[in-house]
């Protein structure tokens, strides 16, 4: 274990890691957020969903350390006083998880089409590379928004899983375009190399060329790609969310908690809405830097000028 | 050339037509408007002659090309919960959204060129790094948290610019604006801020790269060895060829800004096609919503299909490649 540390250290990609601050302050800082999503009902101080311990005596209470505010709730309390900290850990997980879910789906869609289309050429590849520009002519927001908007009309008190079915696939069909169109393009070229030739030649399947050979070799730069988009994905999320388009009411998220706060705006309970955002300004940036990171760390041209 | 052209309007038409089938099966899905014209108690008579005059005994096929001759003319129906034909709704709502649009690209233009062309004469100073670590900001913030963040300081916080609505509008031969009126100007200053932040930093960055291309380049160097001043060249020669790609895109980022109109609408309940179209989301008002999807999508395929023909036009390398295929 310390030895592969060491051999970590001494790498290209750790050296550069470790002599980046923005590089580790937004793993750190990426890495906090998902702990503290992932074991919210362990982390956070209160239960948001657990009806019996909300006290609407407690509601709208101010951050502690504003007059009025109770040590007990750090960040203070909404409308229906739920612990602001605790509703915003609760409401990254769901905004992760969502996230993550239309990411892995896009990766898998456009992995497999990528692939089929710079393999097996033809028709196919005409027909997928067409589908990608005409996926790529309307803005990803637009296109998410009008599938959930749609979603949303046809079933209108869908079960929950459903209404996150709809939201995923809303966020993952503009999202697939760019791991096809990447896949395709080095599997284009890793075709014509010798090891794939000795392959057919000695009749390995097609299907098996595709994803025991050719696939290794491409799924490189996907990772990266992959990183970004969950920061776009986060935030399409919660632009949902907040148009009310985006995931069940009875599992907030960080969106459904900025549309909640926007009705107190007004009347001076900032907190409600400001922490939720902050949150998500945080999450989404933090990814996005180690995304920017990753890209120039694992790309050798880059490197070799350093 | 005609043959790509073809191409592209054929696939604009295929998606035209997706759009108009999911608007199809969306009105399928709202029930029987036979019963919803004629109430619970009409007799099988009467259901049936209105069955027949709506043409709602044709096939399937019939029905959906009956559909279509409608959509092309533009009639959708009345809103369901408006009880106003949907037509007269998206003439009177388009007005507002064109405006902000407008206002947004004309933002983005006028502050985001000057920034571009600053970050790359002055490149490295202090103010450009301001100017680059804002575009970054404008990038990855997302459109209604900024919204949000422009209503806490300038209208919670200041007071000093209001947050919802139009205020009063002016109108000019059916069109309505506000730009004739304090109050109208007012109103649209934080939503169109808001709008043009995404392109005014996209804005910025392209000048920015272009600017630093051609001002490596040779005729810059000899107007410089000419003796020009620094004023003549960074503005006379170098802006001047930046320019040419910094319009068209902003010209074809048009569409966008609408799409991303329906995010600011609601934010500061401007009174736009986006509003409209999330409005009827949450009412299940599926007339308005049909005649939404197939006009957002017909504006984005007449955008894309003037980009390719744009392109045609300036890179005569496509030309050739094209026709030697």
């Amino acid at each position: 274990m310390i030895h592969r540390i060491h051999q970590w250290r001494d790498s290209d990609v750790g050296a550069s890691f470790l002599a980046s601050p923005v590089a580790w302050v937004s793993f750190l800082v990426t890495f906090a957020c998902v702990f503290g999503a992932a074991f919210s009902p362990w982390v956070a101080p209160h239960n948001p969903f657990d009806l019996a311990t909300l006290d609407l005596s407690d509601a709208r209470l101010p951050p502690t350390w504003i007059e009025g505010g109770r040590a007990a709730y750090l960040l203070g309390t909404d409308d229906q006083g739920r612990d602001m900290l605790s509703a915003i850990l609760y409401g990254m997980r769901i905004s992760l998880a969502v996230g993550f879910a239309s990411v892995l789906l896009s990766v898998v869609i456009g992995v497999v089409m990528g692939l089929l289309a710079g393999y097996m050429g033809g028709w196919l590849d005409v027909f997928f590379m067409r589908l990608c520009d005409v996926m790529l002519s309307f803005p990803a927001i637009l296109i998410a928004l009008l599938i959930a908007g749609v979603g949303r009309a046809l079933f209108p008190d869908a079960h929950e899983s459903l209404a996150f079915g709809v939201l995923v696939i809303s966020i993952t069909l503009p999202g697939w375009v760019q791991y096809a169109r990447t896949v395709r393009a080095s599997t284009l070229v890793e075709s014509r190399k010798e090891y794939v030739m000795a392959a057919q030649v000695i009749g390995v399947a097609s299907h098996r060329i595709m994803f025991r050979h050719v696939l290794p070799n491409v799924v490189g730069p996907i990772l990266v790609l992959a990183t970004i988009h969950v920061a776009t994905a986060i935030i399409t999320e919660a632009t949902l969310s907040f148009l009310g388009v985006g995931v069940p009411p009875t599992s907030p998220s960080l969106g459904t908690l900025i549309r909640i706060g926007n009705d107190y705006l007004f009347s001076g309970e900032w907190w409600i809405i400001v922490f939720p955002g902050l949150a998500l300004i945080v999450l989404a940036v933090a990814v996005n830097l180690l995304g920017d990171w990753m890209r120039d760390a694992f790309n050798p041209r880059l490197r070799s000028g350093r | 050339m005609i043959a790509f052209i073809a191409q592209r309007i054929l696939q604009g038409l295929f998606v035209l037509l997706v759009v108009a089938l999911v608007s199809f099966v969306l009105f399928q899905y709202v029930g029987d408007p036979v019963l919803f014209i004629l109430g619970q108690d009409a007799t099988q008579d009467q259901v049936d002659l209105l069955r027949r005059e709506l043409g709602l005994d044709s096939p399937v096929v019939v029905q959906f090309v009956h559909f279509l001759g409608n959509a092309v003319q533009g009639e959708f129906g009345m809103s369901l919960r408006q009880q106003i034909s949907v037509s007269t709704l998206i003439a009177e709502r388009l007005p507002a959204t064109l405006e902000l649009a407008f206002v947004a690209a004309v933002i983005a233009l006028v502050i985001g060129i000057p920034m571009g062309v600053y970050a790359a004469i002055r490149r490295g100073s202090a103010l450009a790094q301001v100017f680059m670590a804002i575009s970054l900001l404008g990038v990855s913030l997302p459109t209604f948290l900024i919204g949000i963040f422009f209503i806490l300081i300038f209208s919670v916080g200041l007071g000093v610019l209001p947050s919802f609505g139009r205020g009063e509008v002016v109108s000019v031969g059916g069109f309505t604006t506000g730009l004739f009126s304090w109050a109208g100007i007012r109103h649209l200053i934080l939503p169109a801020l808001t709008l043009a932040i995404f392109q005014l930093t996209l804005i910025m960055r392209l000048v920015r790269t272009e600017m630093l291309e051609v001002l490596r380049t040779d005729y810059i160097r000899f107007a410089r060895a000419r003796g020009l001043s620094a004023r003549a060249i960074n503005f006379g020669h170098a802006l001047k060829n930046t320019l040419v790609p910094v319009i068209t895109i902003t010209g074809l980022q048009l569409g966008g800004l609408i799409a991303f109109a329906i995010i600011t609408e609601t934010v500061f309940q401007w009174p736009g096609m986006g509003l409209l179209f999330i409005q009827a989301v949450n009412f299940a008002d599926i007339p308005v919503m049909a005649a939404y999807l197939c006009l957002i999508s017909l504006i984005f395929v007449l955008i894309n299909l003037l980009v390719d023909l744009l392109y045609f036009a300036v890179d005569p390398r496509l030309r050739v490649r094209l026709s030697s295929t």
